[in-house]
């Protein structure tokens, strides 16, 4: 076949480049690799602190008037000592008005830092935007490039425009501010002469909304004394008493019990349908994503490799990694007792191959996938993919590799 | 079909596998160890300190041979260096006419000790006409020495007594909790001025004893800290699964303290005990300093301070630095040295506050 | 809420019964002689009498050094200390109450201004290193932070004297009164004026050698509720840098911050012994140094007890102040 032996030639010209893919480094190079980053990081730090930015420079034309966010070519990097990771690289997707927009991948291929940068919020100074542009709508038509706002100007799109709900609900409130404190404060901050009274009746109607019995209760409440499930409730409740146009779900259900997730999911997608908003969901889970989204984008080590409407990742995936997904989620009717897992790790995010990132651990490669890193081959206006395999029009028969395991 | 993907599986497997190889090849396995060592000396401010404490320990220990092999003398060689002192005094009295009148008095004396810095007395020498340099160097020793041992003992007094405590918990870690309560309320520096005081005033004791009972009482008055933290962090490793695993296989509990629990508690240990080193030498050189310390004629840096102490007359304070703020200099490099390396070395353990 | 603090009452108790008896040892093991020693300027000055010394002795039980003997004098000592009767000084002729409650007053005074002074310079300080982590501020502070904690306080005692008081004569270099000036009887203000005066190195000293530490806890503290979620919450809301800082994070540094200071509050009234020495302040720690070197066992024991009392007051404000600032902690 051959392929070991491609496998081989690489490693070896790699060799002979002195192309090392040791983790292992001496204090000398860590040294001259955070020196390097400490300049790269000043310039951007220099440039984020820019006050009286005018506004012409940070607005912008959407590609699509439909989406509220446009990410384009986005490139997020951390400059660590060890080396740089790309987080995110190369990162391209709309999420359109109204839609639920799914973000798929395992842990540490890039999703969070992806929303993370949306909302300017990326671990600085060591996360830093590097290039590419995030294209915002808001409810009056203006379009921000949320990559080139000033600091000062992005504090009023966060929590009022797009709306962040995490992870973890046990430690995402702060602990030492009754929940209606902590509810009352966004209003106070984004609604324009807003008085106390206001703010509390906000809270509490949104209280309510989330489906919260005793909202009064609660409100004069400190979130230890709440569970896991009212947390997460209380901290979509805040997310949404601006109404945002978009909220941002990082795995909101992870850190949930199951029958909680369920709930929860349920509430969501109510909501959006109440404020008329965007819902951009991170998850590992593709029950959420069938569940919840219209549009789903599979990561995978900070790239895209396939995105498309719902229906379609989900009868017809393309990608070897998101057909693998697929098979690896459990369910009743195969006769198969054994779980589907894809082997492998993920490759070294400093030092990223030059050819497909998951060549290593797929069952299909070919001679090319260790050459060059595949474009996008689209199949519909929604769907596309990132595989060589996938350039004549999709040559695999997925289905029929389904009957076969 | 399955013929062919089965070979395409073998192929992938084959590659994995030397992808493995190439791994254990190119990734060079570090020890734990190793790592820490690396972190530490990514930091300044951890190497700052280690340059540090070298100096101070060649200054100490290596200094005095060098002393003795080139000039042949040691602390307590008495220089007699003749020179005539200056020595005018003033004082304001009301004349008859009701005026203040300033009355000046020159006198000069010959003096033998009090020497300026020379180049054969770098720093000149002191009161009772020892070389300065000499007894700082010595002084040193003293120090580290005394610093090092209290610390060595209350380390070994706390892995006891808190592994005790935090393994076998009820009366056995009651009855020690209290004690360290109690011992930790006793206010620390009256209390070993007392002792310190008793013991001088003991006629049966040889003066160069009394430093071996300072050592016992600072060690004492020390080793509460480490048990707490010996205790505390065996309470939380006891809850570990590893614990549950090892009390499975049916070990003796001595085995399980001292085995299994005490070595996971060696990263603070290392960072207070390095800590604690400077808080030693602070309080011994304030006992010197005292003149509660090391008993004259030997030297303490602490004591070398108390020379300019106003209360005895100014003429130290104001006229002769050179005799104090040297001793006074290495006492602070000495403990920032032991800080900065205790603070890297907790970083470097600890690495979740580092980027 | 009460059950623990009744625990926490009973133990401190329990840590004070423990303390006396320890200091009570320690006074048992000066040897009979060194009481004579000690004592025979006072006989000789006509301050005590032979009768005295002999109660001394038994009072301390160096008299009778058997068991039940020590036992029974330690009983009698803590019954009359109990009464609040801490014996008789025989340096200062008074009885020891009355020498403790004159001369805390000067030292709370220069400790307190300086306890305000770390709170208002170490805390701010601290934040700013935390919110500028690897900065040349955040090193240039920890620095001196850990300068400050390094430093013995008699020599920066010594170097600020050499310089303020005797190369710039600005400041005076030691007492609480300028000897040579005499001021009329009603100059209220010009007296406290020349004091305030005397206390500015004096409080220098002390401020300088507790503010780095002070700085480097807020500093830890803060880089750790910097790194926790809810600071993420906080930002993703639009709050503002500062509102996120000295709002959120701060109100939870807060509760380590309160809880340390606040134990910190009884002791202030312990009096610094070294620093009061070597400028001369009648404070209580001078007091005291002068009675142990002098040996006024009276003195010494009052003394110790007065301050294992503070300690434990100390550790009991804290315990009840983290109950007040935490939430989390449950009041019912």
């Amino acid at each position: 076949m051959g392929l070991l032996d491609k496998w081989r030639q690489i490693k070896q010209a790699e060799a002979e480049q002195g192309i090392d893919h040791t983790m292992y480094l001496t204090l000398k190079e860590e040294r001259r690799i955070s020196r390097e980053n400490n300049r790269i990081i000043r310039q951007f730090e220099r440039e984020k602190n820019r006050k009286n930015v005018p506004e012409e420079e940070y607005l912008t034309k959407m590609r699509d008037p439909n989406n509220v966010v446009e990410f384009e070519n986005l490139h997020t990097y951390f400059f660590t000592d060890v080396g740089t990771v790309k987080s995110v690289n190369g990162v391209t997707f709309d999420i359109p008005q109204g839609k639920v927009v799914g973000v798929v991948g395992e842990s540490g291929c890039g999703k969070s830092v992806t929303s993370l940068s949306l909302m300017q919020l990326v671990q600085a100074p060591q996360g830093q935007i590097v290039s590419g542009s995030i294209r915002y709508q808001d409810r009056n038509g203006k379009c921000y490039e949320i990559t080139k706002m000033p600091r000062d100007k992005m504090l009023k799109v966060r929590g009022k425009e797009i709306a962040m709900i995490f992870q973890e609900p046990m430690t995402s409130l702060n602990p030492v501010f009754k929940i209606g404190e902590q509810m009352d404060e966004v209003v106070l901050l984004h609604e324009e002469d807003a008085t106390p009274k206001m703010a509390r009746e906000r809270s509490l109607e949104m209280l309510n909304l989330v489906g919260i019995a005793d909202p009064q209760k609660v409100y004069n409440n400190y979130p230890h004394e709440l569970s896991g499930g009212m947390r997460q409730r209380v901290m979509i409740a805040m997310a949404l008493s601006c109404t945002p146009r978009l909220i941002i779900a990082d795995e909101p259900t992870t850190a949930l019990d199951v029958t909680i997730q369920a709930q929860i999911l349920e509430l969501l997608r109510d909501v959006k349908n109440k404020i008329n908003g965007s819902i951009m969901l991170i998850t590992h889970d593709l029950g959420v994503i069938a569940e919840m989204a219209d549009y789903v984008v599979v990561m995978y080590a900070g790239r895209i490799i396939e995105k498309g409407t719902v229906r379609e990742i989900f009868h017809n995936p393309k990608h070897p990694y998101t057909i693998g997904l697929m098979r690896s989620k459990p369910s009743g009717k195969t006769k198969d007792n054994r779980l589907y897992s894809i082997k492998g790790q993920v490759p070294n995010p400093i030092n990223m191959p030059n050819h497909c990132y998951f060549f290593n651990r797929c069952d299909r490669a070919i001679e090319i996938c260790a050459e060059e890193y595949p474009e996008m081959v689209q199949f519909t206006d929604t769907h596309s993919a990132a595989c060589h395999l996938c350039r004549n029009g999709g040559l695999m028969d997925t289905n029929s590799t389904k009957e076969q395991r | 079909m399955i013929e062919k993907e089965k070979a395409a599986e073998q192929t992938i497997s084959n590659i994995n596998q030397e992808a493995r190889d190439g791994y254990e090849q190119h990734f060079k396995v570090i020890s734990p160890g190793r790592m820490v060592a690396k972190r530490f000396f990514k930091s300044k401010l951890s190497i700052a300190g280690l340059y540090m404490i070298i100096f101070v320990f060649l200054f100490s220990f290596v200094g005095p041979l060098i002393v003795d092999v080139t000039w042949g003398y040691e602390e307590l060689e008495v220089f007699k260096i003749e020179r005539i002192d200056d020595m005018v005094s003033t004082a304001d009295f009301k004349g008859p006419d009701g005026k203040i009148y300033t009355y000046y008095d020159k006198s000069q004396t010959l003096v033998y000790f009090k020497a300026p810095p020379s180049a054969e007395h770098w720093l000149g020498t002191d009161t009772s006409g020892f070389d300065i340099l000499t007894r700082l160097m010595y002084g040193g020793r003293i120090s580290l020495t005394i610093s090092f041992i209290v610390i060595f003992l209350e380390t070994i007094i706390g892995v006891i007594l808190g592994g005790l405590a935090g393994y076998f918990g009820k009366w056995v870690d009651q009855l020690i909790m209290r004690i360290v309560d109690i011992l930790a309320c006793l206010p620390g520096l009256p209390i070993l001025l007392v002792l310190s005081a008793t013991i001088k005033s003991i006629d049966t004791i040889p003066a160069e004893h009394r430093i071996y009972y300072m050592m016992a009482f600072l060690t004492l008055m020390g080793w509460t800290g480490v048990t707490r933290i010996v205790r505390g962090q065996i309470l939380m490793l006891r809850e570990q699964e590893y614990m549950l695993a090892a009390e499975t296989t049916g070990i003796s509990p001595m085995h399980k303290i001292f085995r299994h629990l005490v070595p996971n508690t060696m990263p603070q240990l290392i960072v207070s005990a390095t800590l604690g080193l400077g808080g030693v030498i602070l309080y011994e050189s304030t006992l010197s300093y005292l003149g509660l310390g090391v008993p004259f004629p030997r030297a303490a840096w602490g004591s070398m301070i108390a020379l300019a102490d106003p209360s005895k007359g100014q003429e130290i304070l104001a006229y002769y630095p050179n005799m104090w703020v040297p001793a006074g200099i290495l006492i602070v490099v000495t403990v920032l040295g032991f800080s900065f390396i205790g603070d890297g070395l907790r970083d470097a353990f600890d690495p979740r506050m580092k980027r | 809420m009460w059950n623990y603090l009744l625990k926490r009452v009973a133990l401190a108790l329990l840590i004070l019964f423990g303390v006396s008896a320890l200091i009570y040892l320690l006074s048992m093991l000066m040897p009979a002689d060194y009481i004579d020693n000690q004592t025979a300027a006072a006989v000789q000055m006509g301050t005590m009498t032979l009768d005295d010394v002999q109660r001394l002795k038994e009072l301390y039980g160096l008299a009778d050094k058997s068991l039940p003997g020590i036992a029974k004098s330690y009983l009698k000592w803590l019954t009359s200390a109990l009464s609040g009767d801490l014996g008789y000084s025989f340096v200062y002729g008074r009885p020891v109450t009355d020498v403790l409650s004159q001369y805390i007053w000067i030292s709370f005074l220069i400790a307190f201004i300086s306890y305000l002074l770390e709170i208002v310079i170490g805390i701010p300080m601290g934040i700013k290193a935390s919110v500028n982590q690897y900065s040349a501020y955040d090193y240039t502070v920890s620095v001196f932070a850990m300068m400050g904690t390094a430093l013995p306080s008699f020599f920066l005692s010594a170097l600020l004297m050499n310089v303020f008081a005797i190369r710039l004569g600005i400041l005076p270099l030691q007492g609480l009164t300028t000897a040579t000036k005499i001021f009329p009887h009603n100059a209220y203000f010009q007296i406290l004026l020349d004091k305030a005066w005397h206390l500015v190195l004096p409080i220098t000293v002390l401020t300088l050698l507790g503010v780095g530490g002070l700085m480097k806890f807020t500093r830890t503290n803060m880089l750790e509720v910097l790194n926790s979620d809810y600071i993420r919450t906080a930002r993703a809301k639009g709050l503002s840098e500062h509102t996120v800082v000295y709002k959120h994070a701060f109100r939870n540094t807060l509760i380590p911050l309160v809880t340390s200071l606040s134990g910190m509050l009884p002791g202030l009234f312990g009096g610094a012994m070294i620093t009061e020495t070597v400028f001369a302040i009648p404070g209580i720690g001078y007091m005291a140094l002068r009675a142990t070197q002098q040996g006024d066992i009276p003195f010494i024991m009052g003394y110790n007890m007065f301050l294992s009392i503070l300690t434990v007051l100390g550790m009991l404000i804290s315990d009840i102040m983290y109950m007040v600032v935490d939430p989390r902690v449950k009041l019912s």
